[in-house]
C-alpha cells in the first residue's frame, strides 16, 4: 500500500507504522484501499471499531422487514411496499430538512407546523392560480419562515432550540388562524383543488416510463462515478478499485430494479388496475440528489460541515458563520415546505388537525436513526432516506399487525433510543480506541 | 550580567567569539546589511493601566527559527497577537520587509504573509486533511469544489514538507495523532504562502516521537526560507530548534541573541528574574541592553540584587 507522502526519517518509522494502522482503521475504505479484499478488510475493521456508517440502520431495516413479514404476510406485498414508500416520503423529506440544521449542531422544532402552513398556502393559492404557482407560493412561505428563524437565531445569538420552539407554537397558532381565513377551510380542513398536486402522491408513471427513468438514473450516476475515478487515476491520486465502483453501481441498479419491479406489479383491485412508480419517489430522489450535491460539492456545504465540526476554526478560516447558519435554516424551511406539500397531497388536504410536534420528532428520529450525528458535523441526506424508511416501516407494519397508535409511538421511541445509543457507543469507541 | 558563556559548546555558530547579543539581535543576525523580514521597533501594548509589552525591539529574519520564551504572563501571547494583528500595538512601529505596516486585523497580517498556528490548531476534526487545508479558500471548477486540484496541491505541499506517515490525505483530521495534526496546521499555513509562521506552543501536547516530527518540520520550514517564530515553555525543544532566542520578562525583552549564546540555565534565569546574576562574568554588559531596555534592566538588576536569594 503506497503512502501519499514519503520520506519518513528513520526515527519516525515506528510512529509512521502506528499511524498507518490508525488511519487504516478510521479512514473511509475507498480512500486507501486499492483492491476489493483490502476494501472489505478495512471496512470490517471500521465496523468493528464502531465506525459503522449506514450499517446499523440497514441491518435494522432488514430486521424490521423480516419481523413484520413473519407477523403479516401482506407486509411485503407490492401494494403495501409502494404504500410504504408513499407513507415514508414526508418523513424522509422532513428528515432531510432536519439534517441541514443537525449538521450545524442545531435543531429546528418548527418544521412540522411550518410545513403545514406551506401546504395550506399551496392549497389556498391553488384555488385561484395554476398548480405550480401554488407550490412556489407554499415553498416561499416556509422558506421565509426558516429564514426569519435563522436570522433571529444568528443575529441575537439565541439557542435554536428555544427560538424554533417559539416558532413551533407561533406557527401552530398561525395555522389555526390561516385555514378558516382562506375561505375554503370549512371545519378546519382545506382540501387541495389541484389534481396535479394530489397526483404527486397518488399519481404514477407508466411501467415503461418507470423503467426508462430508472435506467437513466443508474446510467448517469454510474457514469459520473466512473468519470470521477478516471480523472483521479489520471492525476495519480488514490482511486477506489474498479470492482468497488462496479459493486456500488450494481447495488444501485439492483435497488432501482426492485423498486420499479415492485411498483409495476398491478396492485389494484380485481376491477381496476393500478401500477407504476409513484411520482413522489422521483420527488424524494430529486431532493436527495440536489441536497447531496449542495452539501458535498459546494463551498456552502463544506462550510456547514466545518461549522458543525469546529465553528471557531471555520470563523478563523474566514467563513461567514452567521450567513451559513441562516442559509441552513432557510433551506431547512424550504425542504419542510416540500415535505408539508407531499404530506398534504397524500391526505388530499391540509387541516388544523396536523400533529406538527409528532412530525418534527419523526423527522429528527429519521435523521438520527439514519446515522446523522445529533451534535453536528456528521451526517448525509441519504441518512434521512434510510431513517425515514425505518420510521415508515414501523408505522406501516404496526398498523398491519394491528397495534395501536400508542404502541407505534413507543416502538419508534425505542428505535430512536437504539439509534442514538449506537451513535454514542461509536463515538466512545473512537475516543478510547 | 554576562554574555552567555560560549562554553555551552556544541553550537558552532558562536565561532569562538562571543559578541554582545545586543549587537547580534539588531543587525548582524539577519546577515550584514540585510533587512529583517519583520522588525519591531519600540513596540508597546497596554491594557488599561497594565503595561503588557514595553519597548520591544525585535528582528525576525527570514529563514531562521526565532524562539520567544518567557514565564506565564511575560507577554509572549500579547507579542504574537500583536504581530498577527489580533491586537494593535499602542506604541512603536512595525516594519515588514523594511516598510512600515499597520496591522489592524488578522486579515492584514495574513495578507502580508504572516500565518499563526495557535495551540488549539483550529482544525475541523470531521473534515479530512485536504478539506482542512483549503478551508475558507476552496478552489472551484464549474461552480463546484475542485476536489482534484485541491487534493493534488495539498499532497505536494505535504510532500514538500516531508510530512510523514499520513496514510491518506482523505482521512478525517480527527483520526490523526497530535504531531500529524500540528503538521497539517503548519502545512495549511505554508500553502497559504506564509513568509512568517508563528507557532504557539507547538510541542506542548506531544509525546517524544511526535515532538521530534514537529521539530523536524520547524527546521525544514526555516530551511525553505520561511521565518519561524516559536513560542514555547519547553526549553529543551527551544534550544534544539531555535537559531535565535528572545527572552521576555514582565513585558520587556530581557535578552535576545543567537541561541548558541545561551544555555538552559541562563535562559531559566532570564525567564524567572529578567536578568542574569553576575556570578559568571561581572565585567560583561547586560545582554538585554539593546535599544532602550538598559535602564529598566538596571532597575531590575537592582531589585534582583536586593531581593534575590541566589
Amino acid at each position: 500500500m503506497s503512502t501519499d507522502v514519503h520520506e519518513p526519517p528513520p526515527d519516525a518509522v515506528a510512529q509512521a507504522d502506528a499511524a498507518a494502522a490508525e488511519s487504516a482503521r478510521l479512514a473511509a475504505p475507498e480512500v486507501i484501499a486499492d483492491s476489493l479484499g483490502e476494501y472489505a478488510k478495512i471496512w470490517l475493521k471500521r465496523v468493528r471499531n464502531g465506525e459503522s456508517g449506514a450499517l446499523p440502520v440497514t441491518l435494522g431495516l432488514i430486521a424490521i422487514v423480516i419481523y413484520f413479514q413473519v407477523r403479516n404476510s401482506l407486509f411485503l406485498s407490492a401494494g403495501n411496499l409502494v404504500n410504504l414508500l408513499v407513507q415514508g416520503a414526508p418523513f424522509i423529506l422532513f428528515g432531510m430538512a432536519e439534517v441541514y440544521v443537525l449538521l450545524l449542531g442545531e435543531i429546528d422544532l418548527s418544521i412540522g407546523y411550518s410545513g403545514a402552513i406551506g401546504a395550506t398556502v399551496t392549497a389556498w393559492v391553488a384555488y385561484s392560480a395554476p398548480w405550480w404557482v401554488a407550490i412556489l407560493a407554499g415553498l416561499a412561505s416556509t422558506t421565509v419562515a426558516g429564514a426569519v428563524l435563522g436570522i433571529i437565531i444568528t443575529r441575537l445569538s439565541l439557542p435554536s432550540f428555544v427560538v424554533t420552539l417559539a416558532g413551533f407554537l407561533g406557527f401552530e397558532g398561525l395555522l389555526l388562524q390561516l385555514i378558516p381565513h382562506t375561505g375554503h377551510g370549512a371545519g378546519g380542513t382545506i382540501s387541495i383543488p389541484s389534481s396535479i398536486i394530489d397526483d404527486l402522491t397518488s399519481g404514477t408513471l407508466t411501467p415503461a416510463v418507470g423503467w426508462i427513468v430508472m435506467v437513466a438514473i443508474v446510467a448517469v450516476s454510474g457514469l459520473s462515478m466512473f468519470l470521477r475515478d478516471r480523472r483521479r487515476r489520471a492525476s495519480k491520486l488514490v482511486t477506489p478499485p474498479v470492482s468497488i465502483t462496479l459493486l456500488k453501481v450494481g447495488v444501485m441498479a439492483a435497488a432501482g430494479v426492485v423498486v420499479v419491479l415492485v411498483s409495476n406489479v398491478n396492485r389494484g383491485t380485481v376491477t381496476t388496475s393500478l401500477r407504476g412508480l409513484p411520482w413522489v419517489v422521483l420527488v424524494v430522489l430529486g431532493m436527495l440528489v440536489l441536497w447531496t450535491a449542495l452539501l458535498g460539492r459546494t463551498r456552502f456545504g463544506r462550510y456547514i460541515y466545518a461549522i458543525g465540526g469546529n465553528a471557531e476554526a471555520a470563523r478563523r478560516a474566514g467563513v461567514n458563520i452567521s450567513l451559513i447558519r441562516t442559509l441552513a435554516f432557510t433551506l431547512c424551511g424550504l425542504t419542510a415546505g416540500v415535505a408539508g406539500i407531499i404530506y398534504a397531497s397524500r391526505l388530499g388536504s391540509s387541516s388544523t388537525d396536523v400533529d406538527g410536534g409528532q412530525l418534527v420528532l419523526f423527522a429528527v428520529a429519521a435523521a438520527v436513526i439514519g446515522g446523522t450525528h445529533l451534535f453536528g458535523g456528521r451526517g448525509k441526506m441519504i441518512h434521512a432516506v434510510l431513517g425515514g424508511l425505518v420510521v415508515a416501516a414501523i408505522y406501516n407494519g404496526l398498523y398491519l399487525v394491528g397495534l395501536s397508535a400508542p404502541a407505534t409511538d413507543i416502538v419508534t421511541a425505542l428505535v430512536l433510543l437504539a439509534a442514538v445509543t449506537v451513535d454514542s457507543l461509536a463515538r466512545r469507541g473512537q475516543s478510547t480506541g | 550580567m554576562t554574555t552567555p558563556s560560549a562554553s555551552d559548546g556544541a553550537r558552532p555558530a558562536a565561532a569562538g567569539r562571543a559578541p554582545s547579543p545586543a549587537a547580534l539581535g539588531n543587525a548582524a543576525d539577519g546577515g550584514a546589511g540585510q533587512e529583517p523580514l519583520l522588525r519591531l521597533h519600540q513596540v508597546g501594548k497596554n491594557f488599561g493601566p497594565v503595561q503588557a509589552l514595553t519597548d520591544i525591539n525585535l528582528d525576525i529574519p527570514a529563514g531562521q527559527v526565532t524562539a520567544i520564551v518567557g514565564d506565564n504572563g511575560a507577554g509572549k501571547s500579547t507579542l504574537i497577537k500583536t504581530i498577527s494583528g489580533i491586537w494593535q500595538a499602542d506604541h512603536g512601529q512595525i516594519f515588514w520587509q523594511g516598510r512600515q505596516v499597520h496591522l489592524h486585523s488578522p486579515k492584514d497580517a495574513t495578507n502580508l504573509g504572516i500565518a499563526t498556528v495557535y495551540q488549539d490548531l483550529a482544525l475541523c476534526d470531521n473534515l479530512d486533511i485536504v478539506q482542512n487545508m483549503f478551508l475558507g479558500r476552496e478552489t472551484l471548477r464549474h461552480w463546484q469544489l475542485d476536489e482534484l486540484s485541491m487534493e493534488l496541491t495539498a499532497k505536494s505541499t505535504l510532500a514538500d514538507l516531508a510530512v510523514v506517515s499520513v496514510r491518506s490525505i482523505r482521512q478525517p483530521v480527527g483520526s490523526l495523532s497530535g504531531g500529524q495534526r500540528q503538521s497539517v496546521a503548519v502545512a495549511k499555513a505554508v500553502m497559504q504562502d506564509a513568509k512568517l509562521v508563528i507557532m504557539d506552543e507547538p510541542t506542548a501536547a506531544l509525546g517524544v516521537t511526535q515532538t521530534r516530527v514537529v521539530l523536524d518540520l520547524i527546521a525544514r520550514l526555516a530551511s525553505r526560507g520561511i521565518a519561524v517564530v516559536v513560542i514555547s515553555h519547553n526549553l529543551t525543544d527551544v534550544m534544539e530548534v531555535a537559531e535565535r532566542l528572545a527572552v521576555l520578562h514582565l513585558g520587556r525583552l530581557a535578552a535576545i541573541g543567537p541561541a548558541s549564546q545561551f544555555d538552559t540555565q541562563s535562559v531559566v534565569e532570564l525567564m524567572t528574574t529578567g536578568a542574569l546574576s553576575r556570578t559568571k562574568d561581572d565585567a560583561a554588559k547586560p545582554p538585554a541592553a539593546d535599544r532602550g531596555n538598559g535602564e529598566s534592566q538596571r532597575r531590575r538588576d537592582d531589585a534582583l540584587n536586593t531581593g534575590e536569594g541566589l
